[in-house]
């Protein structure tokens, strides 16, 4: 049985975890709300941007000399898979989620015989990626002492991205990351950017003018888009994160507090093993008398 | 008076302005141009240069854009601008500061490809419009 004092001090050392946990569930709560403010900022951004690529896909679609970015390059031989993972851990499988996707996906298309090519983005799915997969990978970026993600760092992850496609590095591009499906749910999920998925427009879309031409505007409207994407993914994966790190959080504080129930119960118990032991000690030392 | 039309900025961070205004000056790749309700359809491409909306016959907004793009329908204007700021809110040391690495980033392009060199000077030409509208705010 072990003694008092050391329950004493494992009571203690539960007690303080809780309270550690319990602070890092607040401070996910009110960063969560933040970060989901943001990614719904950038929201009519996104669409609008969609409606504008609709009207333009529109127009071009079918031209032999349509850009790459957004017909891709014909082939689908090389694959480059952006990984977008956390940059700090303590959230439940927030991270082994995406890397297991990641990784299932690596497989099926290795498995299709074709090449595969990673960029992550995230400390965590790097490490767990670079652990079977560490030749495939070819850019790695981490905005791990960064407050908070703006468009320019998204936009330097789509200009790497543009500028492996002109090199002829890949053929086809997708992004992976958690997608925020609710504050309690995320699911990783594949999103393809290269060949660019248009978007239908509506119906009776109206004939356009175009100013300068829309060669010229789609050159400049599609790395714009593709970094709008990748934006959208980090502000998505950034608010899962502390959803997720929220929901971690409170499971381990609800496990500390019936943690400390429990180790409560046995000090109790043993204080009052110990207490009728001493008394049949002593009254069994006075009948010997 | 003319009618209205619903005006929309937006930038990757942000709705900036989503109201009914009765024209709009867009800084637009070749050339100013003046929208009022009811324009033919047109997606248009944005040079940097300032952004003026005009209600009830006056200016009552300028903002300064550095790129972007804009759709006109009839109804509606989508301004999808990088960023954008307004003009009173423009400081001049901030401008001088970017028409510097803007001058920078020119000559170092020099070696690169046409496309980079025009997206370069895009940027610089962009960043002196920024200077003279906070010279002149």
């Amino acid at each position: 049985m072990p003694s008092l004092k050391s329950l004493r001090l494992r009571i203690n050392s539960v007690k303080s975890t809780k309270k550690i946990t319990e602070a890092m569930k607040l401070v996910a709560a009110a960063k969560l709300r933040r970060a989901q403010q943001q990614a719904e900022a950038a929201r009519p951004y996104a669409e609008r941007m969609a409606r504008m690529l609709g009207a333009l896909g529109a127009a071009v679609a079918g031209e032999p000399e349509a850009p790459k970015l957004l017909v891709g390059t014909g082939k689908t031989d090389t694959y480059l898979l952006v990984v977008v993972s956390a940059e700090r851990g303590l959230c439940g499988p927030f991270n082994t989620n995406v890397s297991r996707f990641a990784r299932n996906r690596i497989r099926d298309l290795e498995a299709a015989g074709k090449t595969v090519k990673i960029m992550s983005v995230g400390r965590k799915g790097a490490a767990y990626l670079k652990r079977e997969f560490r030749d495939r990978f070819v850019g790695e970026v981490s905005f791990a002492n960064q407050k908070r993600i703006t468009f320019d760092d998204a936009s330097s992850v789509a200009a790497s991205i543009t500028t492996q496609l002109e090199d002829g590095a890949f053929d086809v591009c997708e992004l992976i990351y958690n997608r925020f499906v609710s504050v309690i749910s995320q699911t990783p999920s594949a999103q393809q950017l290269i060949p660019a998925e248009v978007p239908e427009s509506g119906a009776a879309t109206a004939q356009y003018e175009f100013e300068p031409s829309e060669e010229e505007i789609l050159t400049k409207l599609l790395p714009r888009n593709l970094a709008i994407q990748v934006y959208r993914a980090l502000l998505e994966s950034g608010a899962g994160f502390y959803g997720s790190q929220m929901a971690a959080m409170d499971s381990a504080t609800r496990n500390a507090g019936q943690m400390i129930n429990k180790l409560t119960l046995n000090y109790n118990r043993t204080r009052q093993a110990n207490i009728t032991r001493e008394l049949i000690e002593i009254i069994s030392g006075a009948e010997a008398v | 008076m003319a009618g209205t039309f619903l005006l929309e900025l937006v930038s990757p961070e942000k709705l900036l302005l989503s109201r009914q205004v009765e024209m709009v000056v867009i800084p637009a790749a070749e050339g100013e141009m003046g929208v009022l309700p009811g324009h033919v359809p047109a997606i248009v491409s944005l040079r940097g240069g300032a952004l003026r909306v005009y209600e009830g016959g006056q200016v009552t907004e300028t903002l300064f854009v550095p790129a972007g793009f804009a759709e006109v329908t009839p109804e509606r204007v989508t301004v999808l601008a990088d960023e954008a700021t307004p003009v009173a809110e423009l400081s001049r040391a901030q401008a001088d500061a970017d028409v510097a690495k803007a001058e920078a980033a020119y000559t170092a392009a020099a070696a690169e490809s046409p496309e980079k060199r025009e997206e370069a000077m895009d940027r610089l030409l962009a960043m002196r419009v920024k200077k003279d509208l906070a010279t002149a705010a």
